[in-house]
């Protein structure tokens, strides 16, 4: 009795151990990134960067001024189209297909579409717009995050309104509510504060693609706010200066990645508190 | 939204059966016959709901009771494997084949659920989004209507000076009291009550059933309950189910004190359920 009691407990305690070394192996890379990160980017963080743009090569000073505010504009936009997009959806899935067969289909293809390489995203806009359009262009850009943003924000729409309680929409068809006001006055104001959750874990998502804006998008040394041309953006520009034999651009590439991460943690952080404030009810 | 004009019909159409000496008969049920997919769970059900008066079903889990209580304002609809047969007429119309929109159905019979269903908005639009379903009201009038309301529920002193806080930040009994308020202010004629107080504190419990008490004066009152203290204090008739059946049904004391069958006598002796 005694020996199988103490045999309990060891195993108990390697178990333990084990899970513990693995949590902390996976948070040490996390870590280090973060730090890497602050350490070559925080130092290269200036107000130049914000009133400057991107410097032509072997120009010194300069800054990402065209680079920021084009990714922001691209994110606009994959937010303008994706997040309509992808809560509609997700409310059809959820309100009016949870007992059907097309909706367990749909559900599944979206799935699939959330899980698709962004790569195959971007050619998949480059076809459809780059190539007949006979040019880069930031809408193109834009369409291509859309197209990453809408599973996502399909996939928690449908799963926060599914877990509004049943009980709620009967109390609302109980009193003789028509469906669609059911859905637009109940249902998402119950899963609201989830709905909202998705959209910006879903921006965090795009807002580090780089992938779909190769050629798409593509960049663009001069400020351009033209969105029938190519556009500068924070990703790409990352990319090109970090490859680049300039060290300013290497470390200008260091400051926007600072830059990116601490926009990534914010929006987190906000979901997390916009989550905790209220989750639907149980 | 289009201010759809109330109908209003009071029980004037319904046949009066002296005899059974139930008055004005408010839900006449013939014949019904329910469907959950295959699964048959009421058998042939017939019983006269009268007019004004609180009826109680009362049986074991599963036997069907809950099940028939929605079928009275046809929520089993919005789920497309279960059915009904038969007829259901309230005030001289089949409601199980009415023509009509189903929501000026559910306009007339108001119903509150097990658990407490507050909308996630204030108290105040708690009452006024179900009042707005029907009439085009300015907002003095429906603060009014929303006042008589928490009023008539017994909530009005407890909650009138935060009616703009969420209808979630109240306790589970003014919860439920905030949903019989609602169900009574889009003016129904009948209100059904299945399991009111099944979640809730034996105080709110007992508030709930002074208010149930005080809204048979206007309404007729159909409630499902577990609990057969609560049957035998609130209603004017029971109704005992089993297995889908209706097995007994009469004047609440009868069938407390003088059961006819020997079901009904060995659930309310607790023998079995």
């Amino acid at each position: 009795m005694i020996s199988r009691y103490r045999r309990r407990r060891l195993l108990n305690a390697f178990n333990l151990t084990m899970a513990v070394l693995a949590t902390v192996f996976g948070v040490f890379w996390l870590v280090w990134i973060l730090w890497t990160t602050i350490r070559f980017g925080a130092g290269a963080v200036n107000l130049a960067l914000f009133t400057r743009d991107t410097p032509a090569p072997g120009a010194s000073g300069g800054g990402l001024r065209n680079a920021f505010v084009g990714s922001l504009i691209l994110l606009g936009m994959a937010v303008a189209i994706g997040a309509p997009v992808g809560v509609l959806a997700g409310t059809w899935l959820a309100e009016f297909a949870a007992r059907r067969r097309l909706g367990a289909v749909v559900r599944f293809l979206n799935d699939i579409l959330l899980s698709a390489p962004s790569i195959v995203i971007g050619l998949f806009a480059y076809a459809i717009i780059v190539d007949p359009s006979g040019r880069f262009s930031a809408y193109s850009g834009g369409v291509a995050l859309a197209l990453i943003l809408i599973p996502v924000v399909v996939r928690t729409t449908d799963e926060m309104l599914r877990l509004v309680p049943g009980s709620l929409r009967e109390a609302a068809i109980a009193l003789g509510t028509p469906y669609w006001k059911l859905v637009t006055r109940i249902t998402w104001k119950a899963a609201a504060s989830g709905i909202l959750t998705g959209i910006l874990l879903g921006i965090a998502r795009i807002s580090g693609e780089t992938a779909p804006l190769l050629f798409t998008a593509l960049n663009n040394q001069f400020w351009s706010t033209d969105l029938g041309h190519p556009i500068a953006n924070l990703p790409v520009v990352i990319f090109q200066f970090a490859m680049s034999p300039y060290s300013n651009w290497q470390s200008m590439a260091w400051a926007g990645a600072f830059i990116a991460v601490a926009f990534i943690l914010l929006l987190n952080l906000a979901a997390r508190m916009l989550l905790g404030r209220r989750r639907p009810r149980a | 939204m289009s201010a759809t004009p109330r109908i209003h019909t009071r029980s004037e159409s319904s046949e009066t059966v002296a005899a059974a000496g139930i008055g004005t008969v408010k839900i006449d049920v013939r014949e019904l016959n329910f469907y959950y997919g295959r699964f048959q769970a009421l058998k042939n059900v017939s019983i006269e709901i009268p007019a004004r008066q609180v009826t109680a079903f009362i049986g074991p889990s599963g036997c069907g009771k809950s099940t028939l209580l929605r079928t009275f304002n046809r929520m089993f609809e919005i789920y497309p494997d279960q059915r009904a047969e038969g007829r259901i007429v309230v005030d001289g119309e089949d409601i199980l084949k009415s023509r009509r929109d189903v929501a000026l159905i559910r306009a007339r019979i108001g119903m509150v659920f097990q658990k407490p269903t507050p909308f996630p908005m204030s108290i105040h639009e708690n009452i006024a989004f179900g009042i707005r379903l029907y009439e085009k009201l300015s907002k003095a009038e429906i603060a009014v209507r929303v006042e008589s309301a928490l009023t008539r529920a017994a909530l009005w002193d407890e909650v009138k000076d935060k009616l703009q806080q969420t209808g979630t930040s109240l306790s589970g009994g003014q919860q439920q009291r905030l949903c019989i308020a609602r169900a009574v202010a889009i003016k129904p004629e009948i209100i059904l009550l299945d399991e009111p107080c099944s979640a809730l504190d034996p105080i709110s419990t007992a508030k709930v059933e002074e208010l149930i008490e005080e809204l048979k004066n206007d309404y007729t009152v159909v409630i499902v309950t577990h609990n057969m203290q609560q049957a035998a204090r609130v209603s004017d008739r029971t109704a005992f189910m089993y297995m889908g059946e209706l097995v007994e049904y009469g004047p609440t004391e009868g069938i407390f004190t003088k059961p006819a069958r020997k079901q009904t006598e060995d659930y309310i002796t607790g023998r079995f359920g």
